[in-house]
């Protein structure tokens, strides 16, 4: 786990400062009242931990509040020097990018000419997918052409990665060029 | 210049008006007044598509006023270079020309070289072969008269550019380029970031504080899935993929030949590529065995980049697709055919935090006939990037760690979990097949752990790599070597992890160590250094050019280079040493391309007409870019401006990032920022009888969207070569899925990518606007 270089005092009170400004606009708290009460507020006693924005490149940090097993709240990290804890609206509302409703959390499976998901577990549905992942590889595996080694398949294409992180994308590339994917395209262009 | 960070880079332009406050200039140059441009000092307004005609004016300008930073262009740059006889220009086309192939002979272009193998230079900078006279005559054609009317910029908004920017050449003062996809997404997408780079080196702007040319990323690790080869034709730390059509590929030592360039840093490549195959191949990687190289897998003699790819699937070739957060239904180009192209898989793997329009590409409401689409589709939930832990690398190339604050929502799993299960249950399923095909992929060295999640910090060490007699991680890429016995994932990331216990991406000590570098706080690729190119700081003696803006010296007691940033350059060599000046030491003669005879259309940036252009090219009779590959057919409808006069471009806005997937499904970004709309002036407005709010239609050769017509003051129209040529913008997030929907812009932009890295000219096209009733 990571050490947060704010020590306990200075981070209460700033964060609590915080939440008490989002409380008057939220709610049309009483300021002062709020200010006051902001130990008793829901973030006082949550957990903190440090990320990095998920949006655009410049890479601001922000801390992430949770207790009870949900994001409570989140803000600029004051001791990131790229932003010092200022945030864009994106940056400000990623609490959401964990709350809201329309987050998947099942694996989804549509069947060929079917006009509806299913829910699948996880198990049937890495399997299938790597059952399908051979089956069109070994199809079309070319091991050899014109007396070169050439060690590829030209069926199956890889998309994406800009969003995750650097160790995925590390082990994408790996496996897919492992497989002799060559059809491997990320967002740079897009 | 291509980019509008108030809006979507908000907290980088945070900077920009500090330094403003300190006195800094902030020039604006965007067809459309943005907010960006209401909080700069000079905003000019050009037509979309015509930025090299506008630097290629500054270039004349800082050349014919004697504004460059003459003792760095001879020092750090090709300018004093002899370009052998092979090189001519006319009519907007080079030497070497084959029309047939839409392709040049690029070793007309080559560059004199003399008895002893090196390049002949001239510093005076005069004989009229060499790259300066060559630029000039080049240049001289871009008057100021002649810009003007090609990019519709009133001449002394041109002016009051060129005398700002040019400037920032003296000794002492520095300019930055901040750029994004509106200078890359272009038929001329590199060409114009080269006329940003030969500027830039013509001032004396590389290498130092507030220099250099930045590209501002819209994705928060864009810039690492670069890194780490996530395109088709490089594999990690740009390392090129080899190919079945390069003859010396076929084995390594005649790929590391061919590569491998006799000097400048390059010249280490073959320790790169064996530690990479260590990294991949482990044990089954051997001296013996080429260390796995023919393992890898060699493309075939063509493009393998998203419009390819396209239209491979579009035509039936591919099978299968993984998609990893990725939504290509609102983000690709002419994205109604790509859409249709998703129908043509057999096989489909969606990985996302949300339903995106791509993965739901079948259902009715993306327009489609379930029962008459056969794609099998799987969607992975994902966690994001705050329910697991890794790192990603930013604009400025830092690599900043993330830590776990949650347990993913519900049954959703991080991606590393997801490769690394599908990498198992393949493994699995091909252990004891003696066939040919399961031999490369079982020769791959897969130990992360047997669990369902790998051992991230197996995954972060096998990045930076080991020394494989001692076991030990490695200090640094210094330390590798090309005879099997280091291995490194990623030879630029290489010296991030050095040491067991210390992955230094999770360095959060933020005193500012000097400059404003921060060297203690997560680690910039490569060796931490943060200002690239900073030896060209200091002039050939080693001596900084100004106090003000020096980041590195040469310190004679010490024998070694010292400063405020780790020196990116080998510290120990003496500017007096062989190669003590080559401060752009990438380049084989480690100096910065003015002329740069590697381009697929030119030496030199030459303006031409986008793919759907409403006038004719001012400059030549060539009116685009003639290396570009045209798709012809259903694939890429071209639209004329008889039918479509107006141009078109589309943008971003601060509240939705990229195809909208990640922020119309939250609840408040939607509400701030609802409806798609179409940004026109109030001079095409009435022409067309359209008042804001109206609905209207927008369309092209390829498709038609109905949005919100926005009637402001932001566009004007442009007076181009005698005309008034109208121009509207849109965003380009919308789809129909989450919680704010709308027609995607998409649907309207050309499959037509620039010549040498096919990204997409989404940027300029052309199309017609009506009222929707």
């Amino acid at each position: 786990m990571v050490e947060l270089n704010l020590n306990r005092r200075q981070f209460l009170k700033l964060s609590g400062a915080t939440a008490a400004t989002l409380a008057v606009v939220e709610l049309g708290f009483n300021e002062k009242k709020a200010y006051a009460k902001s130990k008793e507020f829901k973030i006082a006693s949550s957990k903190v931990t440090p990320t990095v924005c998920c949006f655009c490149g410049v890479g601001c940090g922000i801390l992430v509040h949770t207790k009870d097993n949900t994001v409570v709240y989140t803000e600029g990290d004051p001791d990131n020097p790229i932003n010092e804890g200022k945030l864009c609206s994106k940056g400000t509302t990623i609490r959401q990018v964990y709350t809201s409703e329309k987050r998947i959390t099942k694996p989804l499976y549509r069947a060929p000419g079917s006009d509806k998901w299913e829910e699948k577990d996880w198990e049937w549905m890495m399997d299938t997918i790597a059952k399908r992942t051979k089956e069109t590889r070994d199809k079309s595996f070319v091991v050899t052409d014109n007396g070169i080694t050439v060690n590829r398949t030209e069926k199956i294409a890889s998309l994406g990665g800009a969003a995750l992180d650097n160790e995925e994308t590390y082990l994408v590339s790996k496996l897919m060029r492992g497989l002799g994917v060559v059809y491997l395209e990320h967002q740079a262009r897009i | 210049m291509g980019a509008n960070p108030a809006e979507n880079h908000p907290i980088s332009f945070r900077w920009l008006t500090k330094a403003k406050e300190k006195g800094g200039k902030i020039v604006s140059v965007d067809p459309r007044y943005t907010r960006t441009s209401a909080v700069s000092d000079i905003y000019a307004p050009l037509r979309s598509g015509t930025d090299i005609a506008f630097m290629g004016g500054m270039i004349k300008y800082a050349l014919d006023n004697n504004l460059i930073h003459k003792d760095y262009v001879v020092n750090y740059t090709n300018a004093s270079f002899i370009v052998a006889d092979g090189y001519d220009f006319n009519d907007g086309l080079f030497s070497g020309y084959d029309e047939a192939k839409r392709s040049y002979d690029k070793t007309k272009w080559a560059l004199a070289v003399g008895p002893d193998g090196q390049p002949v230079k001239d510093p005076t900078l005069e004989h009229p072969r060499s790259v300066f006279q060559l630029m000039k005559k080049h240049y001289s054609r871009y008057d100021v008269d002649t810009v003007s009317s090609v990019t519709g910029t009133p001449k002394e908004d041109l002016l009051k550019v060129y005398e700002a920017f040019c400037a920032t050449g003296k000794v002492g003062k520095s300019g930055t380029i901040l750029y994004a996809m509106g200078t890359t997404q272009h038929t001329v997408g590199s060409q114009n970031v080269r006329a940003f780079a030969i500027i830039q080196m013509l001032l004396g702007n590389i290498g130092l504080p507030g220099g250099g040319i930045n590209a501002m990323r819209g994705e928060s690790n864009v810039q690492g899935s670069t890194d780490f080869g996530l395109l088709w034709d490089n594999l990690t730390g740009y390392l090129a993929i080899p190919k079945q059509s390069v003859p010396e590929h076929a084995t390594l030592e005649g790929y590391l030949k061919k590569e491998t360039p006799p000097s400048g840093y390059w010249s280490n490549r073959p320790k790169f590529v064996v530690s990479l195959l260590k990294s991949w191949y482990g044990q089954n990687a051997t001296a013996e065995n080429e260390f796995g190289y023919q393992f890898l897998p060699k493309p075939g003699a063509k493009n393998y980049s998203h419009i390819f790819l396209f239209k491979a699937m579009f035509n039936k070739e591919l099978e299968g697709a993984f998609l990893w957060g990725t939504n290509p239904v609102v983000g690709g180009p002419n994205a109604g055919r790509e859409k249709e192209a998703l129908g043509n898989l057999k096989w489909l793997v969606a990985v996302d935090l949300w339903e995106t329009e791509t993965a739901a590409f079948w259902k009715k409401e993306a327009g489609s006939d379930p029962s008459k689409i056969n794609t099998e589709v799987f969607f992975l939930p994902a966690c994001s990037s705050y329910e697991k832990e890794g790192s990603v690398s930013n604009s400025g190339r830092w690599m900043q760690y993330r830590w776990r604050a949650i347990e993913p929502k519900g049954d959703s799993r991080p991606d590393l979990d997801m490769v690394h299960d599908l990498a198992l249950r393949l493994k699995k399923m091909y252990a004891g097949d003696t066939s040919a095909a399961a031999a490369p992929f079982l020769a791959l060295d897969w130990n992360y752990g047997d669990g369902h999640e790998p051992d991230i910090d197996l995954v972060c060490k096998e990045i930076n790599g080991y020394d494989l007699t001692t076991g030990k991680l490695l200090p640094g890429f210094g330390a590798l070597k090309d005879d099997g016995t280091t291995s490194s994932g990623n030879w630029i990331y290489s010296g991030f992890y050095p040491e067991e216990g210390k992955n230094r991406s999770k360095n959060r000590d933020n005193k500012d160590t000097g400059g404003g570098n921060f060297l203690n706080w997560s680690f910039a690729w490569p060796m931490n250094r943060r200002i690239l190119y900073n030896r060209a700081s200091a002039d050939a003696n080693g001596v900084p050019y100004s106090k003000e803006k020096a980041v590195i010296h040469w310190d004679a007691i010490q024998n070694k280079w010292v400063g405020t940033d780790v020196p990116d350059f080998n510290a120990t060599i003496a500017p007096s040493a062989p190669g003590g000046t080559g401060a752009i030491m990438m380049n084989k003669d480690g100096v910065g391309l003015l002329y740069a005879p590697t381009m697929n259309e030119g030496p030199f940036p030459e303006h031409y007409e986008p793919f759907e252009s409403p006038v004719p090219n001012a400059f030549s009779s060539v009116e685009l870019n003639p290396a570009v590959v045209i798709h012809e057919g259903d694939f890429n409808k071209k639209g004329f401006k008889a039918d479509y006069p107006i141009i078109a471009t589309t943008y971003r806005v601060s509240e939705h990032w990229q195809s909208g997937t990640m922020t119309r499904n939250q609840e408040w970004l939607s509400e701030l920022s609802a409806f798609m709309y179409v940004e026109i002036s109030e001079e095409l407005a009435k022409e067309k009888g359209i008042k804001n709010k109206d609905k209207i239609k927008v369309s092209t050769a390829r498709g038609e969207i109905t949005a919100y017509a926005m009637v402001t003051k932001r566009y004007k129209p442009f007076k181009v070569r005698g005309k008034v040529v109208h121009q509207v913008g849109m965003p380009w997030h919308f789809g129909f899925k989450g919680y704010a929907t709308g027609d995607t812009a998409n649907r309207l932009t050309p499959h037509i990518g620039d010549a040498n890295t096919q990204i997409p000219e989404y940027k300029a096209f052309l199309c017609d606007i009506r009222r929707a009733d």
